[in-house]
């Protein structure tokens, strides 16, 4: 490679100002940009090279709610809950070195489901940098490909535009995480400071692509023509703030849409034109009509694995209509017939108009149909089980019944998460908190916390497993402090269940390392001033749920279910989605 | 698809890091790069980045979308051989008293159009530009003379059917783009450039 001659850019143009400055610390700099984002959580650890802003921060906490974590990964996580209730952007901050890489699962899993979360990471002084200074790591470097966009300051003068751009850049387009890493000396550094200005433009970024109307034209055509239309929508419509939107598409055009695990909620689960999840332990209706309708709509969705089961037999006779905000997606997967590039709240009305208001009772028939099938095969016996040990599925329905579908269900991952997933109800949009694209153990603690603060109205019921519960659980001591109220259920089957369905199935019942033991859930709650239960008799079930939502404080309930339960159904890892298994 | 190669030109801010924000696009995928070269273009603190890969066409055309995607990527091309008029820098390393004596070396640096750039007492270094092959054959030719050291820069490529970048970059400026600025792949066909 050969070098350049020319210094590179740096984030603020020297400009001459008129306004009128005072003279500020890079950490004010720092808070002062948060205050004028209208951010008023910060999830945070502090250490010593982030010390300066905590510093600022003693001063500024009238204005700005800073919650102490237990580990800067629930920091992370529990920014992302806040974002994917409010809708707004979620704030971390975390030391150098051991701090910033903490954040690092958190920003993976934020870029992959798409996430808008601003990390702010101090740095040793910058002339320390390459150095092996105490707690340096190169940041910058590790977190590059789980950022959106990342940017080193060493000079306080850079941090009101550089902190504009990484707002700006994480929650426009296709949202995501930003990572700032900011010089000890940057943070003490006093400048002239003429104020905040918002970013709206970065010319070497486009949020979204320009709306093509042929292609609106060209889908319209192609819907209209259609006899079996099946569309699928993601967390898009959610990010988007599409709902509505979506919401007229189907209901003029009458087709019927079913939901990947991060678009839930986006459509109220009772629709009549919610036919279910997609995917791996989705439902079975929409699974095996996928091949066979004739026009597939996916709505702001990326073709996940998970979603698409075999690629190379996955809707092979249907044309696609794919709307994306990113061009990136666009025949990534799937090899779109139409590519209808844009935002969805732009482009959806626009193909909404064209289309013909239209209903199709046969093929929706086809949907129930399924749907009566998996009932019969699988649902019924989940939801009304008459073995002696109780089943997820009826701790999910007794807690729909009593929620009546209002809670913010934040889940773990695993089998609790794909049970809750596939019954829980929903009556509104951001309802679904869950790690969907890094399937990260731990999530639902930390992102519970987030969550509540993202949306103190409602209730929040975090749904975890045994396992999961175990990795993040000193988030209970963040709950203690901060006095947020949060439900914790853990579904408790003694073992890693998802890993040990898969062993039972595939590796020929080989038990290996799932058997997992648990200290007394309760007791461990009660020591953190949190109260709590534990029961495994069916009899207390909806008294013990509505004991638990009822309760003025965070309540952990642990209910025991059957060890050896399985999630079905089941698309087998290389199969296509019409070879779904009922059982 | 088969797979042949092809010539990334990719127009990017002069930001640090973002050389490893477009590599790890290539290794994440376990592709190799065959020759990468940064430079700065006809616009000032516009550079260019000129990426020579093998594959198919389809991985060529969803990577160039992903780099697109960077924040300070202003824009990704991609090209194959016929689309583009490309060169490449060779040096070789030779001891002079070798050549010096067999007049027949004169002859083929004449032939391979290479040029002397030092000459001193132990050695000379003669430079030559041109495609991999031609500098290629350079090597074999003067192995038999003790060739001491061998180096070749990156691929330096010009698109035929563009015509610069400013144009394109008062496009990126305006905060509401116009038509322009995100070109549709279904659209430009026809075109003998491909983007996006
Ligand atoms: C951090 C992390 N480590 C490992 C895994 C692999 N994994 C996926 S599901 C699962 C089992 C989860 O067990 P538990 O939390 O008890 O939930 P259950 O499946 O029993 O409902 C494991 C180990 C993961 N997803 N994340």
């Amino acid at each position: 490679m050969s070098t350049t001659t020319t210094a590179p850019k740096k984030v603020v143009e020297e400009k001459a100002t008129t306004k009128p400055t005072t003279s500020i610390s890079g950490s004010v700099a720092v808070l002062e940009a948060f205050l004028a984002e209208g951010v008023d959580t910060i999830f945070g650890y502090p250490g010593g090279a982030i010390m300066p802003i905590y510093d600022a921060l003693y001063d500024y906490q009238d204005k700005l709610k800073h919650i102490l974590v237990r580990h800067e990964q629930g920091g992370i996580h529990a920014a992302q809950g806040y974002a994917r209730t409010s809708g707004r952007v979620g704030v971390v901050f975390a030391t150098s070195g051991p701090g910033a890489t903490n954040l690092v699962t958190g920003l993976a899993d934020a870029m992959i489901d798409s996430t808008p979360v601003v990390a702010i990471t101090g740095q040793v002084f910058a002339h320390l940098l390459g150095t092996d200074a105490f707690q340096e790591t190169d940041v910058i470097n590790i977190t590059t490909p789980v950022t959106k966009w990342n940017y080193q300051v060493t000079d306080a003068t850079e941090i009101p535009a550089v902190l504009a751009k990484a707002f700006y850049i994480a929650k426009s387009g296709r949202p995501g995480p930003v990572l700032i890493d900011i010089t000890k000396n940057a943070q003490l550094q006093k400048f002239d400071y003429a104020g905040y200005e918002k970013c709206d433009h970065v010319r070497s970024y486009r949020a979204k692509p320009n709306v093509r109307k042929e292609y609106i034209e060209e889908a319209a055509q192609l819907i209209n023509s259609a006899e079996k239309p099946f569309v699928l929508f993601g967390q898009g419509v959610i990010l988007g703030k599409a709902e509505n939107e979506f919401r007229k598409f189907i209901e003029k055009s009458g087709i019927p849409a079913a939901a990947t695990i991060l678009g839930l909620s986006a459509l109220t689960t009772d629709h009549p034109l919610h036919v279910g999840m997609l995917g791996m332990h989705g439902n079975y209706g929409p699974n095996v009509l996928t091949n066979e309708c004739d026009v597939l709509i996916a709505v702001g969705m990326r073709f996940d694995d998970r979603v698409t089961g075999r690629l190379d037999k996955y809707a092979k006779q249907a044309k696609v209509v794919h709307l994306d905000i990113d061009p990136a997606e666009i025949d990534k997967n799937v090899k779109a017939t139409v590519p209808v590039w844009g935002d969805c709240k732009e482009t959806l009305p626009l193909l909404t108009e064209l289309v013909e208001s239209k209903v199709y009772p046969q093929w929706l028939q086809r949907f129930r149909d399924h749907q009566q099938q998996e009932e019969e095969a699988c649902i019924h016996a989940e939801l009304n089980p008459t073995t002696e040990q109780m089943t997820m599925g009826e701790v999910i329905k007794t807690l729909n019944e009593l929620t009546k579908g209002d809670a913010v269900i934040v889940t773990d991952v695993g089998q609790h998460q794909m049970v809750a997933c596939r019954y829980a109800k929903f009556t509104q949009s951001k309802s679904n908190v869950t790690s969907g694209g890094l399937g990260t153990m731990g999530f639902a603690l930390p992102a519970a916390i987030g969550a509540k603060f993202g949306a103190p109205e409602r209730t929040v019921v975090a749904i975890i497993g045994d396992g999961g519960f175990q990795m993040t659980l000193q988030e209970l001591g963040t709950i203690m402090q901060c006095g947020i109220q949060v439900k914790i259920l853990i579904l408790n089957n003694q073992f890693l269940g998802m890993v040990r369905q898969w062993q039972q199935l595939f590796h020929d019942r080989r038990y290996s390392f799932v058997d997992i033991t648990s200290p007394d859930f309760v007791q461990l709650a009660k020591a953190y001033h949190i109260e709590g239960a534990s029961i495994s008799e069916r009899t207390g079930l909806e008294g013990a749920l509505k004991k638990m939502l009822e309760h003025d404080g965070s309540y952990l309930l642990e209910v025991m279910v059957g060890k050896e339960n399985n999630v079905f159904p089941m698309v087998p890892q290389g199969c296509s989605v019409a070879e779904i298994r009922l059982k | 698809m088969s797979k042949q190669e092809f010539t990334l030109t990719v127009y990017t801010e002069n930001q640090i890091g973002l050389l490893n924000r477009i590599a790890i696009i290539f290794s994440r995928r376990k592709i190799n790069i065959e020759s990468l070269n940064t430079s700065s273009t006809e616009v000032e603190g516009i550079h260019r980045f000129t990426i020579v890969i093998h594959e198919t066409e389809e991985v060529v055309k969803k990577l160039s979308r992903q780099i697109e995607k960077q924040v300070e990527v202003l824009r990704a091309y991609y090209n194959n051989n016929e689309e583009i008029v490309w060169q490449e820098m060779a040096m070789y390393k030779v001891p002079t008293d070798e050549i010096a004596e067999k007049v027949k070396v004169e002859r083929l640096l004449r032939q391979y159009g290479a040029r002397a750039v030092v000459i001193r007492k132990d050695y000379t270094i003669f430079e030559a530009t041109g495609h991999r092959e031609e500098t290629d054959k350079l090597i074999s030719v003067l192995e038999p003379y003790g060739l001491l050291e061998f180096v070749r820069s990156g691929r330096v490529a010009i698109i035929k059917a563009t015509r610069g970048f400013h144009e394109k970059l008062k496009e990126f400026e305006k905060r509401q783009p116009g038509e322009e600025v995100v070109e549709n792949e279904f659209l430009n066909r026809k075109d003998e450039v491909f983007s996006m």
